[in-house]
């Protein structure tokens, strides 16, 4: 089973990251049945005219990464291969986790999948994706008194 | 165990070390060890590190390696976060066969590695029966 980490409440301004729904993602975890791989830790950040989306991996090629985008629920999957050389001798301490991990994120609102972009850097992942434009919302009308 | 052992206490993934002036939080990267009869490759996932913030410093039979994570560009407001924003650090007891003076690292995608080779003294050797 995967390990739900530790949400920080005063950070959860979206109702999809509060703690109700990481309860209701375990429960939903229960009937989807066992998910293997790991979960790499991420971040999320906006602004008025984007949003990105960091995950820690640590120790990757820019190919092993698969990225896909469906209506509003980003998924980033990949597998991290153990490198097979030099495995003569003996290991004792293996802590890297090694296998196929995927993360999904609901993004606040559709966009097309080519308006994605995505870096590579010291072991981070960096999706970022433009906020739609927003239709300018009328400002509070005065209300004539007749 | 004497041969690279990590000086922490193995749970300890978290340490807070007091200087002079503050308090500084580090987390232990993980970290895989690898052992053949050339050396000792250790492994250290340091993500958000590049190579300028990175320190590995021997000094008295310990090996110490510190990550700071690299200044980024502010991305905008947090909204959620996983990551730990603090620096990494930790400390291996040395094996006094490791020749001090030919530990080489380099470190890539946030993964560091380093290759600390056994003194050619303390090698395995073959003796040839006359």
């Amino acid at each position: 089973m995967n390990i739900i980490r530790y949400k920080t409440p005063e950070l959860a301004t979206w109702p999809r990251f509060d703690r109700l729904s990481s309860l209701r993602d375990i429960l939903d975890s229960a009937f989807q049945g066992y998910t293997p791989g790991w979960v790499p830790a991420l971040d999320v950040f906006e602004d008025e005219d984007k949003v990105c989306v960091q995950i820690e991996v640590p120790g990757m090629k820019k190919e092993d990464f698969d990225i896909a985008l469906q209506d509003e629920v980003l998924t980033v999957s990949g597998e991290r291969k153990a490198d097979s050389e030099k495995r003569e001798g003996e290991s004792f301490r293996s802590e890297r986790i090694f296998g196929s991990f995927s993360r999904s994120i609901t993004l606040p609102s559709p966009v097309k999948d080519d308006e994605v972009t995505a870096a590579y850097q010291d072991g981070l992942l960096t999706v970022t994706r433009p906020r739609p434009c927003h239709p300018a919302r009328p400002g509070p009308q005065p209300t004539k008194l007749s | 165990m004497s041969a690279l052992a990590t000086s922490e206490t193995q749970p300890a993934r978290t340490e807070c070390r007091v200087d002079s002036h503050n308090r500084i939080e580090y987390v232990a990267p993980r970290v895989n060890l690898h052992q053949d009869a050339e050396g000792y490759i250790l492994e250290a996932e340091m993500p958000g590190v590049g190579k300028d913030g990175i320190e590995v410093t021997i000094e008295e039979g310990k090996l110490t390696l510190v990550g700071h994570h690299r200044e980024n560009s502010p991305r905008g407001r947090l909204v959620y976060r996983e990551r730990r924003p603090t620096a990494y650090r930790r400390v291996f007891d040395l094996d006094p066969h490791i020749d001090a003076g030919k530990v080489s690292a380099r470190i890539e995608q946030g993964l560091l590695h380093v290759h600390l080779p056994k003194a050619e003294t303390a090698k395995p050797r073959k003796v040839t029966v006359s």
